[in-house]
């Protein structure tokens, strides 16, 4: 990810030919950023401009807004440039608030730390 | 055969020579450096060849997209064109990204086509690496 001239940009891997777009940044941690590219370096570091963070939790999601954020490149698995003209989720996914989702969140969370307890509780069992 | 392992090398060549002031200071020693240099250049050169073809690359995160290669650079960071994630209905945030660019880190393993691999190729360049050019 070198830095290349204006003619070449489109044909590197550098992320100079994503600048200005609106595109959706992976995290290592699972997170999902949405915003606009207005800065990057070598290491995939970026400064994504009105970014927000979209919450997916079954067929529930939201867009929390975040403001200006500068990512460390080395929590970045994945950057790609989001398409404005097709669907951007599939039809059966509602839109909720950031109470809602939170609220969904947290029961999520709640189930998969119980499923964890009640699996190792009956560990001595030795299921796989 | 042959005239396509002369090949490789010139591609090999031209790399190393074009990217030695870039990349060369990050690494301690001379020699290491040099032998370092060689054997990264040679699956950057051996990626380069391949873009255009269809890839999935499965990332750290079991996340595997298939796309068409469509740029790789020193840090084996790939840029992918007309995505599909292979388990769409798992990550339906994906379901709009057309073009990616994957950071060389986070990559598992890249699946090639399968006339994409000259096993020969690979195994002749590794051995001149190891016997120093």
């Amino acid at each position: 990810m070198s830095w290349a001239g204006p003619e070449d940009i489109y044909l590197s891997t550098s992320l100079a030919s994503y600048l200005d777009k609106k595109l959706l940044v992976l995290l290592r941690d699972g997170r999902k950023l949405m915003g606009t590219l207005r800065s990057f370096d070598q290491f995939a570091n970026a400064v994504l401009e009105g970014a927000c963070e979209r919450v997916i939790v079954g067929d529930l999601y939201c867009d929390i807004p975040l403001g200006l954020y500068v990512i460390r490149g080395e929590n970045v698995v994945l950057i790609g440039e989001l398409d404005l003209e097709r669907e951007e989720l599939p039809e059966h996914m509602t839109r909720v608030s950031t109470a809602e989702i939170k609220r969904a969140q947290k029961v999520e969370r709640e189930a998969s730390d119980l499923k964890g307890t009640m699996r190792k509780r009956m560990e001595f069992l030795d299921f796989d | 055969m042959s005239g396509k392992f002369i090949h490789y090398f010139d591609l090999l060549d031209v790399y190393v020579r074009s990217s030695v002031d870039v990349a060369a200071f990050g690494f301690p020693s001379p020699q290491l450096r040099f032998f370092s240099l060689r054997a990264n250049m040679l699956f950057f050169s051996y990626f380069k060849d391949l873009v255009g073809r269809e890839v999935t690359v499965e990332l750290k995160n079991d996340l595997a997209i298939r796309g068409t290669l469509h740029s790789v650079d020193q840090y084996l960071n790939i840029k992918l064109e007309n995505t599909r994630v292979v388990d769409q209905d798992k990550y339906p945030h994906m379901l709009s990204v057309r073009n990616c660019f994957i950071r060389g880190s986070v990559v598992r393993y890249v699946q090639l086509p399968p006339e994409g691999v000259d096993i020969e190729l690979l195994h002749d360049a590794t051995r001149r690496e190891a016997r120093g050019g």
